[in-house]
């Protein structure tokens, strides 16, 4: 395939990101209207936002390759990635907007009192940032690679130097209204290509992505059938294996950073469920497209699996399929599509990492901006270089890891600090540090050695299923030991959290 | 041998007996300070007792308001419904007095509590309770240490009376400031609406009401906290009522960021000085001002900023405005400095750029999240 699409289309998402950036400001909106000037964001608009900076490189690669490889248990990851809105919905959407917090320190904080539990959660947030960034430049790097034929680790330079570029320059994430528009480009980048895609599937005669005509040689199990074992990840348990995931995605997405600053800008805990409710529905559209070109793949494009390079599998369909002009008009399509989903999520994270290392740590020796420069670049650096570092886990499956030690730690905590009065700053703290230092190990782990099929080690590959059991136990149990910790305002706090905002009711 | 050597360890890092004692002194008077400071109520009373007995030695020892007792510390509480009697008998004296036994009738066999001291409290010459010190006997050296002991208490609590007149003060001035829709204002936009009655019965009507929901929000009663957007909608009311007065002489611009709306703000803390934007762009000046006003996000915090093209000022005379200056009449800039600093810390206080025939900018920041500041 030429490299002239491709390099067009990530030159021009590039430029567009960074004179948002640098323009971003005049976006936002200028009136000498009265009367508009106090309206706040729409649920609708600020769900499209959500969907925007949520949808990773994981979701739009990833997906797709691991359901080639790995069959029809993979179909878990795009349907709790949507289902972890459900949790975040009924449990914690309102009460957290009503807390007045807007980052999860914040909320430690306010619900516990204590500087120690923020500065933990401040480290857990550092380090959820950096897991989830660290997939993103690697799936940057190979889509570099296809579209423009440079080396992937550049590649990842090249994106990390961009989205350093933009936040620096005044961070395109905090304008509503662009974010929501990444949403609608990434799903039309998405669902065009499919339309003709699936038309010439049809033509092709419609065959059956489940025949096992279409195994590569290795594989085991049946693709179709869930639990069979498919592909070689997780053979040797995938009962187990499967409950992880749906344990670290339904839970994990409560207590992902970039997602959480966002409903601070609902108006208030009523608009932040209506925000939610549209996220599920926005989330449900998009995530059936993926699973589609995974499917499509199997016919079209197995060999990738044996090169080891099935992320690349929605890129690689159309000229595949279709070729010519066309084919190369849609790859630019999904390629821009790709790249302005890593730029999207990757600023996101990055400003919500530099503006904990920032607060937290550099502010004691810089004053304020300087000290946010130095702390974005070491939210940017460090992770690129363990990009570079460590092994290539595909782009999901680190995604999934990242979410495995959120649900191991912020979701005990948001879910006990929301729900539960005798929950104490002790157990938090203890809860915090075995979640985050269980699910810790299992990263690292995985990070920097191949799997395997005993127990042992597919507890590694999937921690969520003990850590975040172990992880509430500790919380509750620790709480319960230490009864005379628990935060004097806390009646009077968990009040102003369950009570919708049209009681009428001093809050003080 | 080893305590001897301890003797001389001690002495060399901490002095000689006398200057430990006198450190132990104050050590236990700084732990009985913080209650104090919350003024005389049975709460403080409580916590504070205990290290006020430490300092004194004594048997016994009881803190009284006027007529009631607070707290009781020590042996012998037997007697502590004695206590209000000797208040009184206190009181009548005004200043300290020794009580024999025949005025604490006992009958306990070896009580130690046959003498009281009662020493006076005062706050500001006013007598608001009575130190009790029981002991078996009232020697010179323990009436002395009671006297002084009252004197410390009293000190603390003339404190805590500056505290709180402190705090009345900042509160009386938020009323001044919601009673402060100025007599002018009210004239002039009634006036205004007056004025369309005839010509336009809409408009008319529509500023009405504008008017009525200004001053609903303005003499609003409870909370301390409002959000962005409440703020910036009684000050888009506002604008409306006095650019129905100046029509074409008043131009405004708002620039909001919409993600910053719900950021929880010192309530009436723009509106003062937004009024200033309009007084000062528009005086001694026949061709109009302009007044804008831009809300931005900065990630965690909100920058705003309200800037007018007028006359602009003396910077030496808003720094005095600034710094709380009675003899500078204008309550507004001060008031909202302070509160600002109060609900969010020193580093967000107001910051002012002007000069003289340069116009007037007023940066506010706001963080995101602050402790116990919410709407």
């Amino acid at each position: 395939m030429s490299h002239a699409g491709g390099i067009a289309a990530v030159v021009v998402v590039s430029i567009l990101t960074l004179g948002i950036g640098i323009w971003g400001l005049r976006v936002s909106r200028t009136t000498s209207d009265f009367f508009v000037a106090s309206r706040t964001v729409r649920p609708a608009l600020n769900a499209s936002a959500i969907g925007g900076e949520y949808l990773s490189a994981a979701s739009f690669l990833g997906v797709a390759g691991l359901i080639l490889t790995f069959g029809a248990d993979m179909l878990w990851y795009p349907v709790g990635w949507t289902a972890g809105y459900l949790v975040l919905l009924v449990l914690v959407a309102a009460p957290l907007r009503r807390s007045g917090a807007y980052t999860l320190p914040d909320f430690a904080e306010a619900r516990l009192g204590s500087r120690r539990v923020r500065a933990l959660t401040s480290v857990l947030v550092v380090a959820i940032g950096w897991l989830y960034l660290i997939p993103q430049f690697q799936g940057a790097g190979f889509t570099l690679r296809l579209a423009t034929g440079i080396d992937a680790p550049l590649g990842g330079l090249v994106v990390a130097v961009v989205v350093l570029a933009s936040v620096l320059s005044g961070g395109m994430r905090s304008v509503t209204f662009v974010q929501a528009f990444q949403y609608w480009l990434k799903l039309t980048a998405l669902l065009v290509p499919l339309i003709f895609l699936l038309w010439v599937w049809m033509g092709d005669g419609s065959p059956s992505p489940a025949n096992p005509a279409f195994d590569v040689a290795s594989q085991s199990g049946s693709w179709a059938d869930p639990l069979s074992g498919h592909g070689t990840d997780s053979a040797g348990h995938p009962l187990y294996s499967t409950y992880s995931i749906i344990i670290a995605t339904f839970l994990g997405t409560m207590g992902l950073p970039h997602v959480v600053v966002r409903f601070y800008t609902n108006p208030d805990g009523r608009a932040a469920r209506r925000t939610t409710l549209v996220v599920l529905g926005l989330l449900g559209l998009f995530y059936v497209l993926p699973p589609v070109y995974g499917a499509l793949g199997r016919i079209y494009a197995g060999d990738l699996i044996a090169d080891g390079r099935s992320d690349a599998v929605v890129l690689e369909l159309p000229s595949r399929m279709i070729g010519g002009t066309l084919g190369e008009l849609l790859s630019a399509l999904l390629i821009a599509g790709a790249f302005a989903a890593f730029l999207s999520t990757s600023s996101g994270l990055t400003v919500a990492v530099a503006g904990v290392v920032s607060q937290d740590i550099v502010e004691r020796w810089l004053p304020g901006v300087a000290a946010f420069r130095l702390a974005a670049v070491v939210a940017v650096v460090f992770p690129y270089v363990l990009a570079v570092a460590a092994q290539d886990v595909g782009v999901a499956t680190a995604v999934g890891l990242a979410f495995a030690v959120s649900a191991s730690t912020f979701c005990p905590l948001l879910v006990l600090g929301i729900w539960w009065s005798r929950l104490t700053d002790a157990g938090a703290y203890a809860g915090l540090l075995v979640g985050g230092f269980l699910s810790g190990i299992a990263v690292v782990r995985t990070f920097f050695s191949d799997g395997g099929t005993s127990w042992f080690l597919t507890f590694l590959a999937q921690p969520a299923a003990w850590t975040v059991p172990l992880a509430f136990l500790t919380m509750i149990g620790v709480s319960l030991l230490t009864p005379q910790r628990r935060a004097p305002h806390v009646s009077t706090f968990m009040i102003r959290l369950h009570t919708p905002e049209g009681v009428p009711l001093h809050r003080g | 041998m080893t305590s001897l050597w301890s003797r001389v360890l001690r002495r060399s890092h901490f002095g000689t007996e006398a200057d430990r004692a006198t450190f132990r002194t104050l050590h236990t008077a700084s732990l009985a300070s913080p209650a104090l400071r919350e003024g005389l109520t049975s709460t403080s009373a409580e916590r504070s007792i205990r290290h006020l007995h430490a300092l004194l030695g004594s048997p016994a020892v009881a803190l009284t308001d006027e007529s009631r007792l607070l707290a009781w510390d020590g042996i012998g509480d037997h007697h502590a419904p004695q206590a209000p009697k000797l208040a009184v008998a206190v009181a009548e004296q005004g200043s300290t007095r020794v009580f024999p036994p025949r005025e604490l009738p006992c009958d306990e066999p070896g009580c130690p509590c046959s003498y009281a001291i009662g020493s006076p409290l005062f706050v500001e010459d006013r007598m608001v309770g009575t130190l009790l010190v029981l002991s078996p006997s009232p020697t010179a050296g323990l009436v002395r240490a009671a006297d002084e002991v009252a004197q410390w208490v009293s000190g603390q609590l003339s404190l805590a009376e500056l505290d709180a007149s402190r705090t009345r003060l900042m509160e009386a001035e938020v009323r001044a400031l919601r009673a402060q829709i100025s007599p002018h204002f009210v004239y002039n936009s009634l006036g205004a609406i007056a004025s369309f009655v005839r010509t336009d019965p809409d408009r008319a009507r529509e500023l009405l009401l504008e008017f009525a929901d200004f001053t609903r929000y303005s003499f609003r009663k409870h909370g301390e906290f409002t959000t962005l957007a409440e703020e910036l909608r009684s000050i888009e009311r506002y604008l409306m009522l006095e650019q129905a007065r100046f029509g074409d002489r008043l131009r405004v611009t708002l620039r909001i960021a919409p993600e910053v709306l719900p950021v929880a703000i010192p309530f009436l803390c723009l509106q003062p000085l937004v009024e200033n934007a309009v007084q000062h762009g528009l005086e001694g000046r026949p061709d109009g001002g302009q007044i804008t006003l831009i809300a931005q996000d900065r990630d965690r915090e909100c920058l705003i900023t309200i800037e007018d093209d007028g006359a602009g000022d003396d910077p030496e005379r808003v720094r005095r405005a600034l710094a709380a200056d009675v003899s500078i009449d204008s309550v507004g800039l001060g008031n909202v400095d302070e509160r600002l600093r109060r609900a969010f810390g020193e580093d967000y206080g107001l910051v002012v750029e002007t000069a003289p025939g340069a116009g007037t900018k007023v940066s506010v920041r706001v963080p995101k999240y602050a402790p116990g500041v919410h709407p």
